[in-house]
């Protein structure tokens, strides 16, 4: 199935209300954002998508594909399922290895590739500082090791039209490396972040309030620009991170050169 | 349905057995899919067996439906199931409400035992954060069952929840799969037209009916790999759903 856009109609609050968006259409290509504080039901709203809800979740929300509703077999099976969600962690209940984690989860997907464990673990080697090995078991994974898998397995294993990033800040991977990694050319985008570089990096935004999809912004030409101040300030927060991560002393004239604020 | 309009004639009766593991949800799942079933205009009623305590039986009350407590005591509470099955439907039969569909909640302790039947449906409820090895440990529960109710997918990741769907077909590869919510009910609705799609039985055709897996050995007649359900097959300490205990034999 050709996945042009995805419709989400509706549905209720946590008081019960109706939402004020009552309908909202993302377009191939569009990279869409949620925001809104903690426990505003941002990650509610991804998982209805990834679930394709039918009005059967608590937010009573329906989601179409192309103006219609998805069949029975796209929403339950991940052979036919076309929608990758990166979550906030993963909890590896597994007792199995990183090449185990990657070929089950290839399989689950109907997915035969040569050389795909080796793909996944060099892709997540790139994010990380920390490289992970094949045969390295997954309870033993630092967070920023987790986080870089996760995003690798969704890049290569899960590849689909519909990529739900649900905040990809706090994980101590290059975070614009691995949104370019996940957000392909072509593809529906939704990202969940507090973190106003990937939220300006939207074409739009929805924020969340109490539960329900509260108003929708377009991101400005003002907006964007600010997004570009603001992607040069975070560079050099990251490079400072790097030196203070690699032993070296900061000065002040690390921060007296810059003059941004 | 126009039979039990007028009344006139038996149609049978369509039986759901459900298993799963302690805490996985059953009780939660069932009560979503009950409501369903009432919805979709079915009378159904519910046994619940456990062992030495249950309060199921409150939140099934709320419901409004007739609701059966069988406690097994020091009896195999599978081996008890499969032993009061025509009771229970007996039981049921005799509910004012013209009842078409008894749902069984098995206790669901070693999972070695499966209490499906040949001509009821089978489910098995089980746990997405039990870990994707669980699907190999747990036996005939899961493989003998029809139909395959996966709760907390929720609080998994996706590769997770799609690992341990993966692992249930490696299992048990001809299994409906359900991804289930037992708080907001989702997924319920599909497990209630499963269950309406199951073919009735006649009460007389209960004496025929067999176990789809034999139980593991103990100490009756069904220990011995007996899977004929009806009572006059049995032989050994052997406690009635109405608690009565006996030994029937040498």
């Amino acid at each position: 199935m050709n996945i042009k856009e995805i419709t989400i109609i509706g549905g209720y609050n946590k008081h019960r209300e109706l939402e004020n968006v009552r309908e909202l259409t993302i377009k191939k290509g569009e990279i869409f954002g949620i925001v809104g504080p903690t426990g505003s039901g941002k990650s509610n709203l991804i998982s209805d998508i990834e679930q394709l809800a039918q009005g059967d979740t608590l937010s009573g929300r329906k989601i179409l594909i192309n103006g219609e509703i998805p069949p029975e077999d796209i929403r339950r099976n991940p052979r036919k399922k076309r929608i990758a969600q990166l979550s906030q962690n993963m909890n590896f209940l597994a007792d199995m290895t990183v090449e185990e984690f990657i070929l089950m989860h290839a399989k689950s997907r109907g997915i035969e590739r040569e050389n795909i464990v080796d793909k996944v673990i060099n892709l997540a080697n790139k994010l990380t500082g920390e490289p992970i090995e094949r045969e390295y078991n997954l309870t033993v994974l630092s967070g920023g090791q987790s986080r870089s898998l996760m995003v690798a397995d969704v890049a290569v294993v899960s590849d689909s039209p519909i990529v739900l990033i649900d905040e990809i800040e706090n994980a101590g991977i290059k975070k614009h490396e691995a949104l370019n990694l996940l957000a392909d050319y072509g593809k529906i985008v939704m990202i969940v972040t507090h973190d106003p570089v990937l939220a300006l990096m939207a074409d739009r935004r929805v924020v969340m309030k109490n539960g329900g999809m509260c108003k929708i912004i377009n991101t400005s030409s003002e907006e964007k620009e600010v997004s570009k101040r603001l992607s040069e300030i975070d560079d050099w927060i990251l490079s400072l991170r790097e030196k203070i991560r690699h032993g070296e002393i900061l000065g002040l004239d690390n921060v007296i050169k810059k003059q941004y604020m | 349905m126009e039979d039990k309009e007028n009344g006139l004639s038996y149609k049978g009766i369509k039986i759901a057995i459900v298993a799963g593991t302690p805490g996985a949800g059953k009780t939660s799942v069932l009560i979503h899919t009950i409501r369903s079933l009432i919805n979709l205009g079915f009378n159904p009623a519910v046994v619940k067996i456990d062992c030495l305590y249950t309060d199921d039986d409150i939140r099934y009350k709320k419901l409004g439906i007739p609701i059966l407590v069988g406690l097994s005591k020091d009896m195999c509470p599978d081996h008890f199931a499969i032993y009061n099955l025509e009771e229970m439907v007996e039981w049921a039969n005799n509910q004012s409400q013209n009842i078409d569909i008894l749902i069984v909640e098995t206790a669901g302790l070693c999972h070695r035992c499966a209490p499906y039947t040949k001509n009821t449906l089978g489910i098995c409820v089980i746990d997405a954060t039990s870990g994707p090895n669980t699907p190999k440990k747990v036996g005939p529960f899961l493989t003998g069952a029809d139909i395959v109710a996966i709760t907390k997918g929720d609080i998994i990741s996706q590769p997770e929840r799609e690992i341990f769907r993966e692992r249930v077909l490696e299992m048990n590869p001809k299994c409906r799969i359900y991804d289930v919510n037992g708080l907001s009910g989702q997924g319920c609705e599909e497990i209630a037209k499963e269950i309406t799609k199951t073919k009735s039985i006649m009460h007389e055709e209960l004496e025929f009916e067999e176990l789809r897996h034999s139980a593991p050995l103990c100490i009756c007649t069904l220990c011995i790999g007996e899977r004929r359900v009806s009572k006059k097959y049995h032989r050994g300490v052997l406690r009635r759903i109405d608690g009565f205990t006996k030994y029937l034999g040498e």
